[in-house]
Formats: C-alpha cells, structure tokens, sequence
C-alpha cells in the first residue's frame, strides 16, 4: 500500500490539474463568447441597415403602393424604422439584457413567445435525428472496421457518398414523394393530422420523414470521417501490436480501434452542428414543420429584425456551446489532449 | 475512457427503428360522417387577427363582425349590395357628405360575454386612423377625420373631405374596446387572443394549425358548420397534393393548379371574379411611351385574350380600362381596344414611329423602346410583362423587362413602365379609379397613383364628382364619361382582371355563395366566405 500511495496522489494530482484545466477552458470561451454574440447581433443589424431592401415594403405588402409619402412617414415612424441601424441595435440589445427581445412583426408576437412555441419541435427533430444519424454511423463503422476494404465497407463507403452529394431539400422531397405521395404511408406535413389532437402517437408518426430526412443528410459525413479515422488506428503500431498479442478480431475492434476512433468523431459532431441547423431550414420548409428554422426564412423575407436577431444570436449560442462541449468530451476521452486553447 | 457495448448500441438502434415503424403504422381512425370537421389549407401564416391591422377589412372574418356586409346578387358577377350587419340601418349622411352617422344593434355579445357599444364602434375606427396604431389599413382610410360615439347608440364618422362611397369602408371587423390598446397593431394581444361578435371564436391556435368552433349564441343564429381547422401550408404544390389525397377538404391554388381540377368528379371548382386589375402604367421621362399615340397604338397591340388564356389558364377577364363588368350599370361596355396589331403599326408610322431595317421603330434617332418594372416576387406579373413584351416586339417596339424590389421601382419611376394592380377596395368605384386616373396632386396621394401622371382636367373633374355626388345615377353617369374619356386617350395599358380559384371537395353542403373579392384571397374568401350560412338541407 505505501508503495502505491505516490503513484496515487500523482494520478490524483494529474486528475486535479485536469479539472483546472476544463475550468479555464469552461470560463475563457464563456467570456470570449460575449464579444461574439454581441459582434453577431452588432452585424445583423449592420447588414439590415446596408440592406436595400425596406422593412415597411414586407410590413405593407400588396398595400405599399398605396400609401402615400406622408403616410409612409408615420408608419415608419410609429414602428420605430427611422432610426439608424446603430441605435436600433443600442435599443434592442439594452430591452435584450433586460430580457424583453421585442415583437416580432411577421408572427404578431412576441420573440420570446415565437421561440418558445416552436423551438421543442426544432429540437425533437434535429436531436432525434442527430441520435439516429450518430447511432447508425457508429454501427456501420464498427461492422465496417472488421474487414476494412471488404464488401461492407466498399457499399457503406459508396453509398455514404452518393448520400453526401445529395442536398438536405432533395433529400425531404425524395421521402415524401415515396412515402407520403405514392405510398401514402406516412403523412407529408404538419404535426399531426388535421384537427387531430396533438398527442405523441399523431406527432411520432407525423415526425418521421423530417427525422428521417435529418438523418440522412447528416449520416454520410460522420460515417465517412468514422471510417477514415478507423483506418487509421487499423494501421497503427498499437492495433498490429495488439493483434500480434493473439486478441481476437472483436477484441481488437471494440476496445482498440473504436475507443480510439472515437475522440476525433467527438470533435468532428460538435462542429457539424451549423450544418444541422442550416439542413433543419430546408427540412422543414418542405415537411410544413412549424420549427424555428421555418421561422428563419418567414422573418428574413419579412425583415423582422427582432425575431431575426434573436434566432441569430440563438444560433450563435448554440454553435459556440456545442464546440465547447465538444472540445470538453475530447479532452475527457484523449488525455494526450491538453486544454491549451 | 468509456467502453463501447456493441450490443448495447444494437438494442438501442433497434428500439429507435421500431418505434419509428411503429409510429408510422398506427392507423389513426379516419374521421367521417355527419360531425367531421372542415379542413382548409391556407397559404398565409396563421393568427393576426387584429382588424386593426387588416384581418377582415372586407367583413371576411369569421371572427368579427362589420357595422355593414357584403350581401352578393349573383355570385361574384356583379357588384354585391351592402347591407346593415352590426348596424341597424344603412348610415345616413349630411348633404355635404362629409358625415355618416350609424345605429349600432342592440343586444349583440362579443364572445367574452361584454356588450356590443357605439364606444366598441368608435374605438376600432379610431384604432385604425391612430398613427401610434401604423395600422395597415391606414392607407384606406385617409378620408377619415374622426369617429365619435353618441349617447343613443349611435356613431358618427367624420370625414376630411366628401366621400361618398364611404358606406364601403364600414365592413371591418369590431373589436372590444376594452382589448384596443394605445399601441402597434402588431403587438395587441388580439392577433393571437381574437374577441369579436361573429359566428366563430378561436378555439386554438398553433404555429402550423388553427381551429374554430361554431359561436352558438350567435346573434344572428349558430352556424351548422361546428368546426373549422385551417392548418398553414406555404406551398403551393404541397397544398395541391394534400387536397388530392384527401387530408384537407378545401384550398386555393393558382390557375395552373387550379386547372387540374376542371370538371373532376368529388370536388367543385369556383374561378371567383374580382375586381383586381393588373396593367401597366407609362413614363413620363420616356419619349415614346408618353407619346399619345404610341399609348394608344400599344393598347390595340396586346392580345388581352390570349394573356387570360396562356398565363392565367383562362382564369380572368380581359381588362381594357380600370372598371370591369361587374360594376354594372357604371360599366361601359364599349370602352374597349380591339386587338388590331396592323391598326397599331399604322398609328406608329402615323406619329413618325418608323421601323428600320431590323423591324424596330425609332424617330429621330429616338428608338421606339422603354423598361418596363415588376415587383420581382410576384411570378403572374412577371408572366403578364413577359407576355407584354412579347406583343410589343411584334409592332416593333423594344420592351426591357426589370424584376425588382418596389423601392427601387419607386426612385426609378419616371423612366420606367410598372406593371402594377389594383382592386385591394373594390366595393366602390371610387377606389377603383380615382388615384388611379385623377392626375398627380404634388405632395399628396401614394407614388404610384398615376406614376405615368397622364390624364385631363375634364377626367380629373368627373372624378371629383362622382366622389361627392349624392346622387347614383350621376356618378354612373360620370363613370361612364371618365370611360369614354379614358378609350380616346388612354394613359395606361391595362391587361386582364384575374380571378381567384377555389377547390373544395364535395361534402353534401348547400347554401354556399360567393361574392366579388378584392385584392386578397385566402380560406376566408372563395367558398367559405358563406360558411356561415351552409345548410345541410
């Protein structure tokens, strides 16, 4: 026992020493986070301001070409767009702070209301998805590690980037022509039928082709990555060695090659994050899903600027946290990585 | 580091695939029969149910009801009557017209038990002229001064100037006064929480799906139809499709469409008349295309008929002037352009319009040519310049085509045609014609009433006329001048009047009437319109 106690508290310090570590690592990008969204806010309001075009234009719609001047000047005025776009920026990030973030003028709600009645349906299908997409591509990596250049792994990895070329939107209009238009097995829009009500059964079965679809877009990139860095560690010194000791092929596989793989596959999902998002537009544009990313485009094509700012500087939060969070499990799972960032 | 349990990861992906198949096969029992609810699909975003921010400003809500409504003679053929609905009598007006006095009905309930007042009155009006409101509907109401409740029930509008077709105004939805708060139309809690006196109340209301439910103490009888569910599907093609396979029971849908409906079995169509003009006006900084003669040459160049057949899909009317045939007595049949392309080039050669050696005209050296502008997201304008176009090339006449935003159309507006439309106020002439025709006023009216500034004193003065006019047979009169005026020497090339197309599948229902719609067309126009009075004999 005493002979170990040295060796112990080593670890333990080393253990210590890593925690402190993660702490810096946790408080630096906390802090760094906040010029950047308020950079990203600062920009959004700075591209509105430059834009050509005119938020009163998508307020009036059809109803623009009557108005006259002087009339245009009190609605301008009265829905505060005469101010420059540094002051609009000033006024809303101080009501921000405050945690007022506005009304948004296409959905005649408040922001905060927007985001809280469409952001769980965002989230169900993008994580679900996501869940699925990550599940499948570490089951297809691990079969295709067995015998790389195999059969199976020759498929997945031609299918894997068929997939890849494909965008997220030909994607979903695929599945619901198949399933939803031709086959009619599944419903092709909304969450849940018409009228129904919004149970789990209706919003499961209405939620399928839209996950579906986010798993498919996201599968062939992590499978691909997962394939590449499995080959890799196939062809290290520690695998050959490991094989030389006589372990079988499943030993090899599940407790050298994967564990190994998988650091770097931690890293690569958590900066993969924007293109899940920017994937979640399209989707569900085309599945009439009422999510956030729908919002998105209705507040872009109406200049809603409040709503607009919010969902950017939501997106900005999320993209930071998820890298965060990644760089965090990598630096759990490798200790060779040290948190020098 | 944590161990990778490969059967663990199986099981777990199995138990997500199954649910997903499960989910997917659990049949949900159909809903039929006598109770079933009516599912419509609409393209706009759902909520925005102030009125004060434009939701019924024709009385199209079913939510809200106006002082007046619109009562149809025949369809949407003819110009609908205007009936007492709120109001217990038609409003009377002083002999200068510059005040309309109304008797708002007694013992009407708004949906949240409080009575309907002259104040309820006054206050949504009121809401709608406040600057502090930037209420929409502003725009239409620029005639209003101000709106005053009397003691006995009644309420008086006062008006900037005489107007004599303000009875059309008096359609938009009542509101509580209690819910009309100081403030942007865009924030009220109405938008989302709708109270109004009219045969449904919002029963739910989410991001992708709103349900109605009959108001049974409806003052002027329940309605049969118990409920109503409009689900919010952006998508033109998505709507065609969800219709064909029988989730939804109703939609509208563009001519192209809408064709596909033609004469099938289960489902009736309806092309609704409107009074909703498109054409384009002229400009004034261009040699040729403020030339008389060459307007009136361009007027018989364009095939109107072959537009309403190619681009439209035979959904609308050929217009040659602003006032179509629905307005009836007020329309001049003859006030019309034949299509007479030869005619047209021997007007061009006439005005020294001469073509050269490639078939294009110049004079002087001036070519025969000028841009014409669009609004860039509306594709049947675009469609109707392209047509435009193609038709002037024929006389040789070079039309540029320029999609764009209307800001930019604006700032460019003296040295470009715009395609632009009308119609949005249809249920008088006035609005029809009036900024439309009448030459520029500087500093007044909007930049693109009469962007091409044509017309005449004599046109200017039939217009003020009929604007004050007490009397109907001398504003039809004078509408009927303006017309004749306008065929001499028109100032615009107008094109066709489109209808709006409505399928619906067919559920046993009678009673259902449609009626002459502006601008705007949705689920709340078309079929439904009526839905109130639908009947299952």
């Amino acid at each position: 026992m005493p002979a170990q106690a040295p060796l112990l508290s080593g670890r333990q310090a080393g253990r210590r020493h890593r925690r402190a570590d993660l702490r810096t690592i946790i408080f630096r990008r906390c802090v760094l986070a906040v010029p950047v969204v308020l950079g990203v806010s600062l920009l959004v309001f700075l591209l509105a301001g430059i834009s050509p075009f005119n938020p009163l234009t998508a307020y009036l719609g059809d109803r623009y070409v009557q108005a006259s001047v002087e009339q245009r000047q009190q609605l301008a005025e009265a829905l505060n767009l005469e101010t420059s776009w540094f002051s609009a920026w000033l006024q809303w990030i101080g009501s921000a702070l405050t945690g007022d973030l506005g009304y948004s003028r296409v959905f005649r709600q408040p922001v905060t209301a927007v985001l809280s009645e469409r952001m769980p349906w965002t989230l169900l299908v993008a994580g679900t998805g996501l869940f699925l997409a990550v599940v499948s591509s570490l089951l297809m990596a691990v079969r295709c590690a067995y015998r790389p250049g195999g059969f199976l792994d020759r498929a997945v990895g031609a299918g894997a980037t068929v997939l890849q070329g494909l965008p997220p939107f030909v994607i979903s209009l695929g599945l619901l022509g198949v399933f939803a238009v031709a086959a009619g097995w599944l419903p092709g829009g909304g969450l849940a039928d018409p009228g129904a009500e919004l149970s789990a059964g209706q919003v499961a079965r209405h939620m399928v082709l839209p996950v579906l679809a986010t798993a498919l877009s996201q599968l062939p990139w992590l499978v691909l990555s997962l394939r590449t860095s499995t080959a890799g560690i196939q062809a290290s010194d520690a695998v050959r060695g490991a094989r030389l000791r006589g372990l079988s092929e499943r030993t090899v596989v599940r407790k050298h090659v994967l564990p190994a793989a998988l650091a770097p596959f931690i890293a690569v999902l958590g900066s993969r994050l924007p293109e899940v998002i920017v994937g979640a537009v399209l989707i569900e544009t085309v599945f009439s899903w009422p999510g956030l990313a729908a919002a998105v485009v209705s507040s872009a094509q109406a200049l809603d600027f409040a709503l607009l700012a919010a969902l950017t500087v939501l997106t900005t939060i999320t993209v930071l946290a998820a890298s965060l969070l990644a760089d965090l499990l990598y630096m759990l799972l490798d200790p060779r990585v040290t948190a020098d960032v | 580091m944590p161990e990778i349990r490969g059967r663990d990861l199986s099981r777990l992906a199995a138990a997500a695939l199954l649910l997903t198949v499960a989910a997917g096969c659990v049949a949900d029992p159909e809903n039929t029969g006598e109770g079933a609810p009516l599912v419509l699909a609409d393209a706009n975003e759902l909520g925005r149910f102030n009125p004060v921010g434009g939701h019924g400003d024709s009385g199209q809500s079913q939510i809200y009801d106006g002082l007046l409504r619109l009562a149809p003679r025949d369809g949407s053929s003819s110009l609908p009557d205007l009936i007492p609905w709120l109001a217990t009598e038609m409003p009377r007006r002083n002999t200068e017209g510059t005040e309309w006095t109304v008797r708002v009905r007694d013992g009407v309930e708004f949906t949240d038990g409080t009575v309907l007042d002259a104040e309820d009155v006054a206050a949504t009006y009121k809401a709608v002229i406040d600057p502090a409101s930037a209420s929409e509907l502003a725009p239409s109401y620029d005639m209003l001064q101000d709106v005053t409740a009397g003691p006995d029930g009644t309420v008086t509008f006062t008006l900037k100037y005489p107007y004599s077709g303000f009875a059309s105004r008096l359609l938009l939805g009542i509101a509580p006064s209690e819910r009309l708060m100081p403030g942007l139309a865009a924030e009220s809690s109405l938008n989302t929480d709708p109270v109004g006196t009219g045969p449904y109340t919002l029963a739910s209301l989410r991001p992708d799906e709103l349900v109605l439910t009959a108001n049974e103490d409806y003052w002027n009888g329940a309605p049969e139809v118990k409920t109503v569910t409009i689900i919010h599907v952006p998508d033109d093609n998505s709507r065609a499709q969800r219709l064909q396979t029988g989730e939804i029971d109703g939609t509208v849908l563009p001519p192209s469409l809408a064709a596909a409906y033609e004469d099938k079995p289960g489902y009736s169509q309806e092309a609704v008349e409107t009074a909703d003009w498109r054409g384009l006006s002229l400009p004034a900084g261009n040699a040729f295309a403020s030339d008389p003669q060459a307007v009136l040459a361009m007027n018989l160049a364009v095939d109107r008929e072959a537009m309403v057949d190619h681009v439209l899909a035979g959904r609308g009317v050929p217009a040659h002037t602003p006032v179509a045939a629905v307005y009836g007595d007020a329309f001049d049949p003859d006030a019309v352009f034949p299509f007479d392309p030869e005619g047209a080039k021997t007007l061009l050669d006439e005005a020294g319009w001469v073509a050269g050696e490639d078939g294009k005209r110049t004079r002087d050296g001036v070519p025969a040519a000028f841009d014409l502008a669009y609004n860039a997201s509306d594709t049947l304008r675009r469609d109707l310049s392209l047509a435009f176009a193609s038709d002037m090339s024929g006389i040789g006449v070079d039309v540029t085509l320029l999609g764009t935003d209307w800001n930019v159309i604006e700032e460019r507006r003296r040295d470009v045609g715009i395609l632009l439309g009308g119609g949005d106020k249809p249920y008088d002439l006035d609005s029809q014609l009036f900024e439309t025709l009448h030459t520029a006023v500087p500093g007044t009216g909007s930049p693109f009433a009469n962007p091409g500034n044509t017309g005449s004193a004599e046109i200017d003065a039939h217009l003020e006329a009929a604007r004050t006019s007490t009397d109907p047979a001398e504003r039809t009169a004078r509408y009927l001048a303006v017309q004749d005026l306008y065929v001499q020497q028109p100032g615009y090339v107008m094109l066709a009047f489109i209808n709006h197309n409505y399928i619906q599948r067919e559920m046993g229902w009678q009673n259902i009437r449609t009626v002459l719609e502006p601008h705007a067309h949705d689920v709340g126009w078309g079929f439904w319109w009526s839905l109130r009075d639908w009947t299952r004999e």
